[in-house]
């Protein structure tokens, strides 16, 4: 099994994921359980940072889809900084940046998920 | 003349849990000796990945997927060859995220995915296994 670590801390309002390895089922579900957590604690702006996650899968990437359906219902938001180009081009082609944000940085993201 | 067959690189993955990233390993390999460029070689391994799980999804745990990667001079193609019970494109929907928003169903994109990131994709079959036969130009 490939290993997927997170490492959540605040910034403000904002709650800042860093994951690394590769996001499948398992990485979606680990990241869903962290978001869903901090919803019930009212927190809902959340960025993903990226960097260390340069593989994906559309099991992975649908679970993101159900964390940003439970973010609509209370107004909160999803971003993602440090993509990888095919990160990115993959959350193109599932319509995902339609729905979220993708940022250039964690300083534009900070400033721009809110 | 004689016509040199293409050189073919075989892999068989049984179906275990990120067994697909084994297949990526090995694209990457076959991409690096065609010359192909970072982003070809991202978007192979990524239709790779998605086409690995189909194939996992279709197969009985106990079975095996084939992966073939011909090497030809303007293109690599790779076939993914599964045993599971087919399946019949013509039922399977174009996804939209405006409605899998709301639907419990949320996935259902590899096919979909696989379409946008390689030159062309093509499928077949029948009762006793699929092959997805998708191609990359240099």
């Amino acid at each position: 099994m490939s290993d997927f670590n997170l490492e959540v801390r605040k910034e403000g309002e904002v709650v800042v994921i860093k994951t690394s390895g590769y996001l499948n089922n398992v990485g979606g579900e680990k990241i869903s359980e962290v978001c869903y957590k901090e919803m019930e604690s009212k927190s809902k702006f959340f960025l993903l940072d990226l960097e260390n996650t340069k593989v994906v899968n559309s099991i992975g990437v649908s679970i993101l889809i159900e964390i940003i359906e439970k973010l609509q219902d209370v107004d909160g938001k999803l971003g993602y900084y440090n993509l990888a180009p095919i990160v990115e081009k993959t959350f193109n082609i599932m319509g995902l940046t339609k729905y979220s944000s993708v940022f250039n940085s964690e300083t534009e993201a900070l400033e721009g998920i809110l | 003349m004689v016509k040199i067959k293409p050189p073919v690189v075989e892999l068989t993955l049984p179906v275990l849990p990120d067994m697909e990233l084994a297949a990526t390993k090995t694209a990457e390999v076959v991409s690096k000796h065609m010359g192909l460029n970072e982003d070809q070689a991202a978007e192979i391994n990524m239709a790779l990945i998605e086409a690995c799980i189909n194939a996992f999804e279709h197969s009985e745990s106990d079975k095996q997927i084939e992966i073939h990667f011909k090497i030809k001079d303007d293109l690599l193609e790779i076939q993914v060859t599964d045993k599971g019970i087919g399946f019949d494109k013509s039922k399977v929907a174009i996804p939209k995220i405006e409605e899998k928003l709301g639907s419990d169903y949320k996935r259902g994109w590899g096919l979909q995915l696989i379409k946008e990131l390689m030159d062309t994709v093509e499928f077949e079959s029948t009762e006793k296994g699929t092959t997805v036969t998708m191609t990359k130009k240099k």
